[in-house]
């Protein structure tokens, strides 16, 4: 009796469509963000948390000091954009893991990919459009920190 | 001098001190049961014996039902890995004075495969993904007649620990990844592709590179080091992983 075995040599599931490979650039990201965060990171700890009058120095007044300064406007940005890339990427994974294709993982993954593109937008905005004085009616100037009327 | 001989017999032996052993395994029979339950056994064991051989003494002298696989019971058929106090062990390399006896010792079916019955589940699934990656040799050039391909010690090297894989499923079994919905490859299945993949004499690295650059290969990894932790061979399983997926990065082995 002749058993013939199926050609070993033909593919068990459906070889991967061509174009960009998301699975290993999503794993690759998750390396390279994670080194540049690190250093992101402590350095935004440290400026924040020791250098000068370390913790209590932070007010209004601190935060609208360190977004006068272009460095510090990118060093959060892109503090922003890894961070929350790289979490929701995280995040991702664990609903791949938990749940089934179907509708529940759509709508989890829509959810995330939302609230991610909602962060990264309007953070992105106040970064970069922050005005601690902006010009208001003579009335209302009151409620400007004080350090605008100097 | 003469010859140093034993001076006198040696007093009769002391009897090898035994110890009751307490077994938690858990059965199921599909005939009988809905649920997986435990059930306990007392074994009289010696310290050398292994939890084969309370396996064994359970199935001849105790309750002939259960149900488990072994075939060499010397750790290379790879026929008996179960979870052994919550670790995936084989059964057959597993003393039982490397075990904590004052608790009793809890024997379950490896995880992540469907269970058949008590310690035996349906091995398919992994042969399935093994098979996926094309583990066997596929060359493009011949040997010079009546000669082997040549390979140097160094080439042989290379994946020399790879080479080690029993397929007893222990490291696929205890991955967290593999338990989530079964469609990941598994360290098993990877283990086997870096086999061929960086074997000097082997042409098809590039297929199984694909076949593991996949969302189900090599990138679902988390390197918990669950399999490296559970391989009787000792094989470094995550680092084979990691090789393969720096390979797939490099697009050649």
């Amino acid at each position: 009796m002749t058993d013939t075995i199926e050609a070993p040599r033909s593919p068990a599931r459906p070889a991967r469509k061509r174009g960009t490979n998301w699975e290993k650039w999503g794993w690759i990201y998750m390396r390279a963000s994670g080194v540049v965060l690190i250093v992101l990171i402590f350095g935004h700890l440290f400026m924040n948390l020791l250098v000068g009058d370390g913790v209590s120095a932070i007010d209004f007044g601190f935060v609208a000091g360190k977004w006068a300064d272009p460095f510090w406007q990118w060093w959060d940005v892109l503090m922003l954009w890894l961070a929350l890339i790289h979490g929701t990427n995280g995040m991702r994974t664990i609903v791949n893991d938990y749940t089934n294709p179907g509708a529940v993982q759509k709508v989890l993954k829509g959810a995330l990919f939302a609230a991610a593109a909602v962060l990264i937008v309007l953070g992105t905005l106040v970064v970069f459009t922050f005005d601690p004085c902006p010009p208001v009616a003579a009335d209302a100037a009151d409620l400007l920190p004080s350090f605008c009327s100097a | 001098m003469s010859t140093a001989t034993l001076e006198q017999p040696p007093a009769a032996e002391a009897a090898i001190q035994s110890f009751t052993v307490t077994f938690l395994i858990r059965r199921f029979d599909p005939d009988v049961d809905t649920e997986p339950r435990w059930q306990d056994f007392d074994v009289e064991m010696y310290a050398t014996d292994r939890v084969l051989d309370a396996l064994h003494k359970i199935k001849w002298e105790q309750d002939g039902s259960l149900t488990f696989r072994r075939s060499c019971a010397h750790g290379i058929c790879g026929s008996d890995a179960m979870r052994i106090n919550g670790r995936n062990r084989l059964a057959c390399k597993t003393l039982i004075k490397d075990l904590d006896i004052s608790k009793p010792i809890y024997v379950e079916a490896i995880k992540g495969l469907p269970l058949e019955k008590d310690l035996i589940v349906d091995m398919e699934p992994f042969f399935a993904s093994f098979r996926e990656v094309q583990p066997f040799l596929v060359s493009n050039s011949t040997p010079e007649p009546g000669k082997e391909r040549v390979q140097s010690v160094a080439e042989r090297a290379r994946f020399d620990d790879t080479t080690k894989c029993i397929l007893c499923a222990a490291c696929t079994s205890s991955c967290p990844v593999f338990w989530t919905d079964g469609q990941y490859f598994g360290p098993a299945a990877i283990v086997n592709a870096h086999r061929f993949i960086f074997d000097s004499r082997d042409d098809n690295a590039q297929t199984r590179l694909d076949i593991l650059n996949d969302a189900e290969g090599v990138w679902r990894c988390r390197t918990t080091f669950n399999c490296t932790d559970a391989c009787p061979r000792g094989i470094e399983v995550t680092k084979a992983i990691a090789e393969v997926k720096q390979a797939v990065m490099r697009g050649k082995p």
